[in-house]
C-alpha cells in the first residue's frame, strides 16, 4: 500500500497565480508529484487556469481571477492533488549526444581535479545517468535534470560566467542542465550537445517537456560539428528512444 | 503603405503589446508593455484593440517621421512635451502626421514609459501570437531587439478620423498595494513589518527584467538560497544582500531567492511608471481586496472605449501650450480638469 500523501501548501503568488508546494528541499519525490498534479490538470482542466509551470518542487498556477477566486481554485487544486498519482506511464525518453571536454567543456579537468579524479572518470559517470527533465525555466528550453550521481555533486563557480555557450551541458550543486542560448552560469562547463532544445521555426519549438527521460551519448568533436549543422537546419538530432 | 520611421531614440525602447504567456514552462518569459493600462489607452484612442503592439519608449526622448503617406498615433503613458512639426500634442489623445512631418517627444515627465501606438497596428511577423520584443530570446517583430534610428514600423495610411481624447483616471501617489507571499514565511515578522514600514527607491539600474529597490536591508530567517520556482510580474524577491527586487516583464521564468511579497495585478503599470530615485512605500492588502482591484481593473481595461471624447480645442490645448510653454504662466493659473470635465 502506498503511504497517504500530504497535502501540499498553497502559497499565494499575487492576485493571477497559486504556488502549490509540495516541499521546500529538491526532492525526486515532490517533483514527481508536481509533475503528475500538472498532468492531471492537463486532463481535468478547471475553469480559470490559464497557464501552468512545474519546478523541481513546486506548481506555479497562473490563473484569471475573473473567473476563480484564490479559495475556490486552492480547493479544486487541493482535490487533484490528492488523486494525483505520481506514476508515470509512457514517459519518453530522449538519448542526447555530448561532446565532453576540451573547447566545449572548458571546465572538465577542474572539475576532475576538484573531484580528486580523471577526466574520463567524470565523462563516464555522466555520460551514464539516467536523468529525468526536473523542470524548465531561467531562458527558453534550460533544462534541469535530476537524478545526477551523488559523486558528481559540486558547488557552483564562486564567480559566474557572463556568457556561456548555447547548448552547453553542465553540472552545478546536485542538478546537471542542457541549457539552448548562450547566456549567464554559475555552473561548470562539462561539454555541448548540437540538440537545439528550442528552436523558433521549428515543430515542436520546444523539443523536451518536463518529466521526459534524459540519458547522454558521447559523440566526438567532428560528430559534434555535423550534428550542429542539421540541427541548425531544424533536424531533432536527439534520438527519441520511446515510446 | 504608411511607415513611421524612427528617427531618434533612447535605450529601453521596444515594441510591445499584451505578451506571450502560454510557454512559461519551457523558460519562455512573457513580455510585453510594463503598463498595461496606458498600452491599452494609447491603442483605444486609434481604435486598435487595446494590446495589439505599439512602441513602447523609456524616459529619453524620440522623434519619429511619417512617410509614404499620413500616419495616425495614439499617445497615453508618461506625458511629455510633444509636437508635430511645431503644433503642439497632448498625452492621452490621438494626431495625425501627415506625411513627411516629424513627431518630437520630449523626456518622460511624471514617468519612466510612454506609449505610441499606430492606427491600424504595427506589421509585423508574431511569435508565439506576439510582436513583443525579448532580446535575449531573440523574439519580436518587426525587430528582435530594442528600436534604434533608422527602424521603420510599417502600417496602414491614416483613416482621416477625427482626433479622440481620452478620460483616464485621475493619477494617484498612493502606496504600491502587495499580497503577502509566496514565501514570506522565510522573513520574521519584524523584517515583514521593515519592508512595509520603508520607505523605498528604484534603482537607476533598473531594466524590463526587474526593479532594484533601495532602502532598509531586508534580512531572512535562514539564508537567502531557496530552490528555484516559479515567479509572476510583480514578485519580490530579496536575494543576499537584503535589497529586494521587483520582477517585470522580461523576468525569468523560475527564481532561486525568497519571494517575501507579490504586487496586485491593478497596481503593476503605476509601479512600472515610479521614476528612479522617487520614494514610494508599499502597503499589504488582503487577497480579497487584491481580487477585487484586479477584477475592477479588468473592467476598466475593456471599457477604455467609453472613455473617448471628442477633441476640444480649449480642453485639449491649455495643457498642450502648458506644456510646451509657449504661454507661460498664464494658462498655469487655470485648473484644466475642471475646465475639460465642464465642457461637452
Amino acid at each position: 500500500m502506498a503511504e497517504p500523501l500530504s497535502p501540499p501548501r498553497l502559497l499565494p503568488s499575487g492576485d493571477s497565480a497559486i504556488t502549490v508546494e509540495f516541499s521546500r528541499t529538491i526532492d525526486d519525490a515532490a517533483n514527481r508529484r508536481v509533475l503528475a498534479l500538472d498532468r492531471v490538470i492537463a486532463a481535468e482542466p478547471i475553469a480559470g487556469i490559464t497557464e501552468t509551470v512545474p519546478t523541481y518542487r513546486s506548481l506555479l498556477v497562473h490563473y484569471d481571477p475573473v473567473q476563480i477566486t484564490f479559495d475556490a481554485l486552492g480547493e479544486q487544486l487541493l482535490a487533484r492533488a490528492a488523486k494525483a498519482p505520481p506514476t508515470e506511464s509512457g514517459t519518453r525518453r530522449w538519448r542526447i549526444p555530448i561532446t565532453y571536454g576540451g573547447e566545449h567543456g572548458i571546465d572538465l579537468e577542474d572539475v576532475a581535479k576538484a573531484l580528486q579524479t580523471t577526466p574520463d572518470d567524470i565523462v563516464a559517470r555522466h555520460a551514464a545517468g539516467d536523468y529525468r527533465v526536473a523542470m524548465i525555466g531561467f531562458t527558453p528550453g534550460w533544462s534541469y535534470l535530476s537524478g545526477l550521481d551523488k559523486f558528481l555533486h559540486i558547488p557552483r563557480r564562486k564567480e559566474p560566467r557572463l556568457v556561456t555557450p548555447a547548448g552547453t551541458i553542465s553540472i552545478g550543486g546536485i542538478q546537471t542542465g542542457v541549457q539552448c542560448l548562450a547566456g549567464p552560469s554559475g555552473w561548470h562547463l562539462l561539454g555541448r550537445t548540437p540538440v537545439r532544445t528550442y528552436q523558433l521555426h521549428r515543430d515542436p519549438t520546444f523539443l523536451l517537456e518536463p518529466g521526459d527521460a534524459v540519458s547522454f551519448t558521447a559523440v566526438d568533436t567532428k560528430t559534434f560539428a555535423e550534428q550542429d549543422r542539421a540541427a541548425e537546419a531544424g533536424a531533432f538530432v536527439a534520438e527519441l528512444v520511446t515510446p | 503603405m504608411s511607415k513611421l520611421v524612427v528617427t531618434s531614440i533612447g535605450p529601453a525602447s521596444s515594441v510591445q503589446d499584451g505578451g506571450r504567456p502560454g510557454s512559461q514552462r519551457y523558460g519562455l518569459t512573457p513580455s510585453g508593455a510594463m503598463d498595461r493600462l496606458s498600452l491599452a489607452a494609447a491603442n483605444t484612442l486609434v481604435g486598435n484593440e487595446p494590446f495589439a503592439a505599439a512602441v513602447e519608449i523609456g524616459p529619453f526622448g524620440a522623434t519619429f517621421t511619417a512617410r509614404g503617406g499620413a500616419v495616425r498615433v495614439g499617445l497615453a503613458g508618461a506625458s511629455r512635451n510633444a509636437d508635430i512639426g511645431g503644433r503642439p500634442v497632448a498625452f492621452d489623445s490621438s494626431a495625425t502626421l501627415a506625411d513627411g512631418e516629424t513627431l518630437n517627444l520630449g523626456f518622460a515627465r511624471g514617468g519612466s514609459f510612454s506609449y505610441l501606438a499606430i492606427e491600424h497596428g504595427i506589421e509585423g511577423e508574431p511569435m508565439f501570437g506576439s510582436l513583443a520584443v525579448n532580446a535575449r530570446a531573440g523574439l519580436g517583430s518587426p525587430y528582435p531587439r530594442p528600436l534604434q534610428s533608422g527602424d521603420e514600423l510599417k502600417t496602414k495610411a491614416a483613416s482621416g478620423a477625427a482626433e479622440r481624447r481620452i478620460e483616464l483616471p485621475a493619477a494617484t501617489d498612493a502606496p504600491i498595494r502587495i499580497v503577502f507571499g509566496p514565501q514570506d514565511d522565510e522573513f520574521a515578522e519584524e523584517n515583514k513589518k521593515l519592508f512595509l514600514d520603508s520607505e523605498w527607491k528604484i534603482s537607476a539600474t533598473s531594466d524590463r527584467m526587474g526593479y532594484r529597490l533601495e532602502g532598509a536591508v531586508i534580512k531572512h530567517r535562514d539564508g537567502h538560497n531557496i530552490v528555484s520556482d516559479g515567479t509572476v510580474n510583480g514578485s519580490i524577491q530579496v536575494p543576499g544582500n537584503g535589497q529586494p527586487i521587483v520582477l517585470m516583464p522580461d523576468r525569468g521564468t523560475s527564481g532561486g531567492y525568497p519571494k517575501i511579497a507579490t504586487v496586485i495585478t491593478a497596481d503593476l503599470g503605476r509601479f512600472a511608471q515610479t521614476s528612479a530615485g522617487r520614494p514610494f512605500r508599499f502597503k499589504a492588502v488582503t487577497m480579497a481586496e487584491a481580487q477585487t482591484e484586479a477584477i475592477k481593473f479588468h473592467a476598466l481595461l475593456h471599457s477604455l472605449s467609453d472613455r473617448l471624447r471628442g477633441i476640444d480645442d480649449f480642453g485639449l490645448n491649455i495643457e498642450a501650450l502648458r506644456d510646451a510653454n509657449v504661454a507661460g504662466q498664464a494658462v498655469s493659473a487655470v485648473d484644466v480638469s475642471t475646465w475639460q470635465v465642464a465642457l461637452p
